[in-house]
C-alpha cells in the first residue's frame, strides 16, 4: 500500500489544476474502483472483522446443565489488557522470539542470498544447473522443509553426528532457536538470491568494464559498483523477507512443535488461542501482530524506501537522457 | 471531490462485503432426518473401513455413506471439526473425535446426546464408555480404544534371567541386570513419550495413576497435592536424572520412541498397540523382530493404570440426517462389524468379546495383555477445558523433567492452574 502511494506521481501539480482535474479525477476513481473493491474484500474486510472480533469474548461460561453459553459478549479492550496482564510473559516471549527470528534470519539471508546471486550471475559452465539447485530449497513447501530438518535435527540425526554433538535440537531450549534460524535461512536465502539476481542482471556490463579500466579490484568492484546498483532490488527483497519472517508460523510449528517457549512466535500464539476456540483473544494477538508488521513496514519504507525509489527514478531519468 | 468519490466507493464495497458474509450455509439440524450421509474419519491405511462402509451401502441404498477424510494428526483433525461446527455446516454427519474432546464438544452442543439402548453399550469396555459421557449422558460411541503396553526385550530379559516387571522397582532391578550384559552395551532402560505434547500429559496421568493417585477426579477437581502425585512425577523426573530414561527421550513422541526401540536402543518402552506389528516386521526395518514381548505397564506397587487412547464416533448436531447417522454408528460399532474390522486392521476394538475371539488372539498375540490394560485403564479427565488443562500439565511436567522446576514447585503450579481451569468451567 505504502509503496503504491508513494509512486502515485504528481500529486502537487494535480491539486494546483483542480478546476480542470475534477473530471479526470472522477474518471480515475472510477477506473481504480475495481482495485479498491478487491482491496476492501481481501484486506479491509478481514482486518475490520479481526478488529471487531478482538473486542468480544464468548464460549467460556457454562450454564447449570453443563452447556456452554452460546453467543459473544462485548468486552471492550479486555482481551488486550489480558495480553499485557496475565498473559504478558507468554506474549513478550513470543514477541522476542518473533523479533529475534526476523533479525537473525533476514540478516543471514541477505548475506548468503547476495553471495548466491553473485554465483548465479557468473557466466560459467553449468550455470543453469547451479541456478536450479540453489533455488530448490525455495521450491520446497515450508511444512515439508520443517519435516526434513526435524529428521536432520533429531537426537540421533545427521546434525549431531556431523557436529559430534549431543544436542537435543527439537527440545525446548536455545538449540531449538538455532535450528529454526538455520532451517529458515536455508529455506529463504534463495528467495533473496533470486531477487538480487534480477537486480544484478539489470546492471550494464560496461559499468564493470569501466571500473576495471580504472583499476578496481574484484572486491572494490563488488563493494563500490555492484552493491550500490543492486541496492534497490536488495531492499525490496529485505522488505518482503521482513514481512514474511514476522509472521513465521509453520517452520517452528513443524520443526519443533507447538507450545514450546523457545520458538513460539506471535502467529503460533494466535493459532493456539483459536485452536482452543477462544477467537477474541486470538484476534487480539492477530491485531497486535498486524500492528507490529505495519509499523516495521512503515519504518522500513520511510527510512530506506525514499532512497530506494529516488534511486530508481534517478536511474530512469538517466536512462532517458 | 475525488477523495469523496473514493470514500463512497470504499464504503459501498465494505457494505457489500459485510452483507455477503451473513449468508452462510447454516442448518438447524434434524434429529429424525434420514438420507445419504457423510462420515468424517481418519485415513485408514488398511482399507478396512471403506469395505465396511460398502457393505452398509449395499444394504441401505437410500442412506448411502460417503467417507470424508480428516487431516492426519489430532491438531488438524480438531481444527477441521471446530471450523465445521463454527460455521454450523452440515457437511459432516458422523464425526470422529479424540476421546478427550467428548466433554467439550458436548458442552458446546456440537454433538448430540445418544440413546444408550440403540448401541448395546453393555458390551463395551467400561473405561472408554465412561470417557464418552458428559454429566452422566452419552454423547459418543467408542470406536477404537487402547491402553499403553510395556514392550520389553524378551531375549535380553531371558539372558539376564529376569521376569517382565510389574512394578517400578522391578523395572529398575531388571534394567540393572540386563544392562550389565555385554549384549546390552549402549542401551538405555526405559522411555515413553516425553516431548511437550499430548503424549506427555498421557504419560504423566499414567504415572500418577500407577502410583495410586488421580490427577483430576470425575468432578473436575485436581489432586496434585497428594503423595501419589508426587511419586508419579518423581518416577519420571528421577528417571531422567539418573539416566534410567535416556536424555534424548525428552524429544520422543510415539514414532521417535518406536524407532529407538526398533533400533535396539531400549530395554523397555511404553507405547500403544499399533507399534507391535511394525516392531515385529521381518523385512529388515526392525532389529527387534521376534525378540520382544509385551506386558501391562508397571506401577508403584503393582500393575499400572494406563491412560486411555482412542477415537469415538459422534453425530454432528448440525446434521440434517441424524437418524441415519445414529444407525450407521450402531452398525459400525456392533460386535459383528468389530469382529470383521479386527480381522482387517490392528486397531484395538472397543467391545470386550473381540478380545476373547480365538482367531483374533492368534492373529494378535498381545490381545490378552491389551485387554488387561484397557480394563485397568482410565479415560483422560472429562472436562470441558481439556485442552487448557493438558497444556498446563505439559508446561509443568516438561519443566520438571528438564530440571528447570523442582517436583514440588511443578506440582504446586499444576494444582493452581488446574484449579483455576476447574473453577472457570
Amino acid at each position: 500500500m505504502l509503496l503504491t502511494e508513494r509512486t502515485t506521481p504528481t500529486r502537487g501539480p494535480d491539486r494546483a489544476r483542480r478546476g480542470r482535474a475534477d473530471r479526470p479525477g472522477r474518471k480515475a476513481a472510477l477506473l481504480l474502483s475495481p482495485t479498491f473493491l478487491v482491496l476492501a474484500l481481501v484486506v479491509g474486510y478481514p482486518l475490520l472483522a479481526a478488529l471487531r472480533e478482538s473486542l468480544f469474548r464468548g464460549g467460556d461460561e457454562l450454564d447449570e446443565s453443563g452447556f456452554i453459553v452460546t453467543g459473544e459478549r462485548f468486552v471492550g479492550l479486555d482481551n488486550y489488557t489480558a495480553v499485557f496482564g496475565e498473559a504478558s510473559a507468554r506474549f513478550w516471549n513470543a514477541f522476542a522470539n518473533t523479533t529475534l527470528f526476523t533479525v537473525t534470519t533476514v540478516a543471514a539471508e541477505v548475506v548468503i542470498g547476495t553471495a548466491m546471486a553473485v554465483v548465479m550471475h557468473r557466466a560459467m559452465r553449468g550455470r543453469g544447473l547451479v541456478r536450479a539447485s540453489i533455488l530448490v530449497p525455495w521450491a520446497i513447501p515450508t511444512a515439508v522443509a520443517g519435516l526434513l530438518w526435524r529428521w536432520i535435527f533429531q537426537a540421533d540425526g545427521v546434525a549431531n553426528s556431523l557436529l559430534g554433538t549431543e544436542l537435543l535440537w527439537t527440545a525446548d531450549g536455545w538449540p531449538a532457536k538455532l535450528a529454526v534460524i538455520i532451517a529458515d535461512t536455508w529455506k529463504t536465502a534463495p528467495f533473496v538470491g533470486l531477487l538480487v539476481l534480477a537486480g544484478l542482471q539489470l546492471i550494464p556490463q560496461d559499468v564493470h568494464e569501466a571500473a576495471r579500466l580504472d583499476g578496481a579490484g574484484a572486491w572494490q568492484q563488488f563493494w563500490r559498483v555492484t552493491l550500490p546498483l543492486v541496492k534497490p532490488a536488495l531492499l525490496v527483497a529485505v522488505l518482503f523477507r521482513l514481512l514474511d519472517a514476522l509472521r513465521m508460523f509453520d517452520l517452528p510449528f513443524v520443526l519443533v512443535g507447538a507450545q514450546k517457549g523457545a520458538v513460539e512466535t506471535l502467529s503460533m500464539l494466535a493459532w493456539d488461542e483459536a485452536n482452543q476456540v477462544r477467537y477474541g483473544p486470538a484476534a487480539a494477538y492477530a491485531v497486535l501482530l498486524f500492528l507490529y508488521v505495519a509499523v516495521v513496514a512503515f519504518v522500513f519504507v520511510r527510512l530506506l524506501g525514499a532512497d530506494l525509489l529516488g534511486d530508481r527514478r534517478a536511474r530512469r531519468a538517466g536512462a532517458r537522457a | 471531490m475525488r477523495k469523496a468519490a473514493i470514500a463512497v466507493l470504499m464504503a459501498s464495497a465494505l457494505a457489500a462485503v459485510g452483507c455477503g458474509s451473513d449468508t452462510g450455509s447454516r442448518t438447524p439440524g434434524d434429529a429424525d432426518g434420514r438420507g445419504p450421509i457423510t462420515f468424517a474419519t481418519l485415513k485408514d491405511g488398511t482399507g478396512t473401513v471403506p469395505e465396511l462402509v460398502q457393505r452398509w451401502n449395499a444394504d441401505h441404498p437410500d442412506e448411502k455413506v460417503t467417507i470424508v477424510e480428516l487431516p492426519e494428526g489430532a491438531d488438524g483433525q480438531r481444527q477441521k471439526l471446530v471450523q465445521q461446527a463454527q460455521t454450523k455446516s452440515d457437511v459432516y454427519d458422523v464425526i470422529t473425535i479424540d476421546i478427550p474432546w467428548n466433554a467439550e464438544f458436548a458442552a458446546r452442543r456440537w454433538i448430540t446426546e445418544l440413546p444408550r439402548e440403540q448401541f448395546a453399550v453393555d458390551g463395551f469396555f467400561d473405561a472408554p464408555l465412561r470417557g464418552s459421557e458428559y454429566r452422566g449422558k452419552l454423547y459418543s460411541i467408542p470406536h477404537f480404544t487402547g491402553s499403553a503396553m510395556l514392550y520389553y526385550r524378551e531375549d535380553l530379559l531371558d539372558r539376564a534371567g529376569v521376569e517382565p516387571p510389574s512394578t517400578w522397582t522391578e523395572l529398575r532391578a531388571a534394567c540393572a541386570k540386563v544392562l550389565a550384559l555385554p549384549a546390552a552395551e549402549g542401551m538405555s532402560c526405559y522411555a515413553g513419550q516425553h516431548d511437550k505434547y499430548e503424549g506427555l500429559t498421557v504419560n504423566f496421568l499414567e504415572a500418577v495413576g500407577s502410583a495410586g493417585g488421580e490427577v483430576i477426579d470425575e468432578q473436575g477437581n485436581p489432586h496434585l497435592d497428594t503423595p501419589e502425585a508426587k511419586a508419579g512425577l518423581e518416577f519420571l523426573v528421577d528417571g531422567f536424572r539418573d539416566g534410567m530414561i535416556p536424555a534424548e527421550a525428552i524429544t520422543y513422541k510415539e514414532e521417535e520412541g518406536r524407532r529407538a526401540f526398533q533400533q535396539g536402543d531400549l530395554v523397555f518402552h511404553r507405547n500403544w498397540a499399533y507399534i507391535y506389528a511394525l516392531a515385529n516386521a521381518d523385512d529388515g526395518s526392525s532389529e527387534v523382530a521376534g525378540k520382544f514381548g509385551v506386558t501391562v505397564i508397571p506401577g508403584a506397587d503393582g500393575p499400572g493404570v494406563s491412560s486411555l487412547g482412542g477415537n469415538n464416533l459422534a453425530v454432528s448436531a448440525f446434521s440434517t440426517k441424524q437418524a441415519t447417522a445414529r444407525d450407521f454408528i450402531a452398525y459400525l460399532t456392533s460386535l459383528d462389524t468389530q469382529l470383521e474390522h479386527a480381522k482387517g486392521s490392528a486397531y484395538p476394538m472397543t467391545r470386550t468379546e473381540v478380545y476373547t475371539d480365538p482367531g483374533l488372539r492368534e492373529q494378535y498375540p498381545y490381545l490378552p495383555v491389551l485387554k488387561d490394560g484397557i480394563e485397568q485403564a482410565r479415560p483422560r479427565p472429562s472436562i470441558v477445558r481439556y485442552g487448557d488443562a493438558s497444556t498446563a500439565i505439559q508446561e509443568s511436567v516438561y519443566a520438571a523433567l528438564k530440571g528447570e522446576r523442582t517436583v514440588d514447585a511443578a506440582l504446586a503450579e499444576m494444582q493452581r492452574a488446574l484449579s483455576e481451569i476447574a473453577e472457570g468451567s
